[in-house]
């Protein structure tokens, strides 16, 4: 099997490490992976900020890179729903792109999406360690319907405790431009989060989106808190 | 909180954020409102019904000037007055005029937003008529020259101390938090004030085109007190509030109560046909109703039509990360949360409100709540399109997302950005404020697609 792999510019460019943990877990399953080198960013702090004109060209952009017919695979559900949901959106008066874009949009499937329903990972001998929380991240709950495949994952990683995080779906705040634009309540919804997560007395506190992980590290940071951020990817890589 | 001004959204929720007891008292009242929904919903078909509450609200928007013309005549066959308002000044024209007609002095005022929205009270004191409010959470906010900070919840934002300490400076009681205590002290006042009233003020729920009825759901009672005790009711309420039928009824009593404060149904459902009738028991003698345009029928043509679909139940304002941080003051106009950003942008202008449209982290939680499905989100971002092509969106973001637009087109200028980030980290930390770029990691030595070269 061959995939694509679509990075996101936050794991481009603040971590690295997410990318890594993915190409690990591709690695020991013998699928096959293409980076395709033109790729930038999905458009989308243009879309959500209203540019719209720009976000079109971030898209067109995209969809000019992630030819062929492989499945693409992201580790942020965010992104994802802005290929699968944003660029259809975009391109709404124009037939030609329209169709392009859903036809990408078939394509792509954020991580754990992937892991769960194609390579069915969770029903493979993983071992994970340390007591475990879990923030569900806006887009990738409530645009891409991915609720249960993260936690099927995490139940799959044999020695690991999964703890459940009180109000697991309440937005952390990271917003994309929302951090800039209005940071002091990004800070406080981040550590209301990093609260909820401390509550649950787990070392570590995963999820599928860089963006989101970034924002509740900032917030535990802020409670001076030893809980440690990692990508759910990362957890993977680590016990298969 | 001025009308006439661009509001400042960022200001306002960074004060707010500071104030510990108003972020307290707004994370237990949205928590509990919230876990009640939850639950209250859990009893019922909550997709089944909102898609058919949804669809007959629909159905409303699409004949609008039928149902609204239906409604003004059966209203008018059953007894009321029916007037028309263009805007807010011409509504509290109206209801100044029946009020001095009557010879009014003091009228008990019902909750509504409605009338918020056009400041009604501070107009009717200017013209020397007294005016009170019965709803406790009203009254509250009353005494203390606030204004609601939420549409269901008025002093959502007090705890009980402050109203203790409210209560004790301006009614000369004594001190007391007591919940219960601080619910009698007003009862007792208030009861003297709907029997003395020379006229009732309310808001209305709902207004049924085949009756000409009005539809009024409250907990506390005061609002079938000052619709039928005083001799003389004006209710006052905005044109989208058309249902058909009263068959339609049950579907929204279904689903407002539990919205709103996860009651199964509230304590009153009043349905108000016309005025008092020879042999009736109860009643006004007379009834006026005052339908409020206020650039309603704008926003019926445009293509945010369905923000009109809202029946103000405030679940959306419950679920926001942002609302429940810094409180409905903050937003700066009479509705605040999910659906205030949307309709205060859409009623007084994007160019007074648009810093609106940035209180939303776009999560979604709004559109997962509403009974009437109106996809929030999307309308904010829809707003956030509108700002951008009105030229209202400040000249550096526009300078920015230019250079993002270019950047994101070549993978050799973004690499050479993210390198550049890199190497002047330190710089733009300095010139990135710490709130910002104070809080994002160093970038990596190494791209993650430097390693595929």
């Amino acid at each position: 099997m061959r995939v694509q792999l679509f990075g996101t510019c936050l794991v481009d460019s603040l971590y690295p490490e997410v990318g890594e943990a993915v190409l690990r877990i591709f690695k020991k399953l013998g699928v096959e992976v293409s980076f395709p080198p033109g790729q930038t960013c999905c458009g989308q702090p243009a879309y959500n900020a209203g540019y719209h004109q720009e976000a079109k060209g971030a898209a067109e952009h995209f969809l000019s890179v992630f030819t062929g017919t492989d499945p693409i695979v992201t580790p942020s559900g965010s992104c994802a729903a802005m290929v699968k949901h944003g660029y259809p959106e975009l391109f709404r008066n124009d037939p030609k792109m329209l169709a392009v874009a859903k036809s990408v949009a078939t394509r792509v499937y954020e991580l754990s999406q992937f892991l769960v329903h194609v390579l069915r990972v969770h029903e493979k001998n993983l071992t994970g360690k340390g007591k475990v929380t879990y923030h569900s991240s806006c887009h990738l709950t409530r645009m891409l319907g991915v609720r249960e495949e993260p936690l099927l994952l995490l139940k799959a990683l044999k020695g690991l405790e999964f703890v459940p995080l009180p109000d697991a779906v309440r937005c952390c705040g990271f917003g994309g431009m929302f951090m800039a634009k209005l940071p002091e309540i990004s800070i406080a919804l981040a550590e209301e989060k990093a609260d909820k997560v401390i509550s649950t007395g787990a070392d570590t506190v995963t999820g599928c989106d860089a963006g989101c992980l970034m924002n509740i590290a900032d917030g535990l940071k802020r409670r001076n808190s030893a809980v440690k951020v990692k990508h759910i990817a990362q957890l993977i890589a680590e016990g298969i | 909180m001025s009308t006439q001004t661009s509001l400042n959204f960022r200001a306002n929720a960074a004060k707010a954020i500071k104030d510990a007891p108003l972020r307290a008292s707004m994370r237990n009242a949205a928590d509990t409102f919230g876990t009640r929904r939850t639950s209250a919903m859990s009893a019922v078909d909550f997709e089944a019904l909102r898609e058919k509450a949804s669809a007959i609200r629909m159905k409303v928007l699409d004949n609008h000037a039928a149902y609204l013309e239906q409604f003004t005549t059966q209203a008018t066959k059953a007894g009321a007055t029916v007037h028309r308002a263009h805007d807010a000044a011409a509504a509290n024209q109206i209801i100044t005029q029946v009020l001095k007609n009557h010879g009014v002095r003091m009228a008990a005022k019902g909750k509504s937003m409605v009338s918020e929205e056009t400041h009604l009270n501070e107009h009717l004191e200017k013209e020397g008529i007294e005016v009170v409010e019965t709803d406790l959470g009203e009254y509250i906010i009353q005494l203390d020259g606030e204004t609601p900070s939420h549409i269901i919840v008025p002093a959502i934002h007090k705890n009980r101390q402050q109203i203790g300490k409210l209560f004790a400076d301006r009614l000369g009681v004594p001190y007391s938090e007591d919940p219960q205590v601080l619910t009698k002290i007003a009862r007792k006042v208030l009861r003297e004030k709907f029997l003395t009233a020379d006229a009732g003020i309310s808001g209305a729920n709902f207004a049924i085109a085949e009756s000409g009825s009005l539809v009024i759901v409250t907990n506390e009672g005061n609002g079938r007190m000052v619709t039928t005790v005083p001799p003389l009711h004006i209710a006052i309420l905005s044109i989208e509030k058309i249902l058909p039928s009263l068959k339609d009824l049950p579907t929204f009593i279904r689903l407002l109560p539990r919205s709103a404060t996860g009651q199964a149904i509230s304590t009153y459902v009043s349905i108000i046909t016309g005025a008092r009738k020879p042999g009736d028991a109860t009643g006004a003698k007379e009834l006026h109703i005052v339908l409020l345009d206020n650039g309603r029928s704008e926003i019926l043509a445009g293509e945010m039509r369905e923000m009109l679909k809202c029946i103000r139940c405030g679940a959306c304002m419950n679920v926001c990360p942002v609302y429940r941080t810094v409180g409905g003051h903050s937003y700066g106009w009479t509705y605040p949360g999910p659906m205030g950003i949307v309709l205060t942008t859409l009623l007084t202008g994007l160019k007074k409100s648009h810093p609106l449209v940035d209180a939303s982290t776009l999560c979604g939680a709004c559109n997962e709540v509403c009974p009437v499905k109106i996809p929030l989100a999307e309308l904010i971002l829809k707003q956030r399109v509108n700002r951008v092509s009105e030229g209202l969106s400040p000249s550096k973001i526009n300078i920015g997302m230019g250079l993002f637009q270019i950047a994101t087109k070549s993978s050799f200028l973004f690499s050479l950005g993210e390198r550049l980030a890199n190497m002047f980290w330190p710089i733009m930390r300095m010139f990135g404020g710490k709130n910002v770029v104070g809080r994002l990691p160093h970038p990596a030595k190494t791209a993650f697609r430097r390693r595929f070269k």
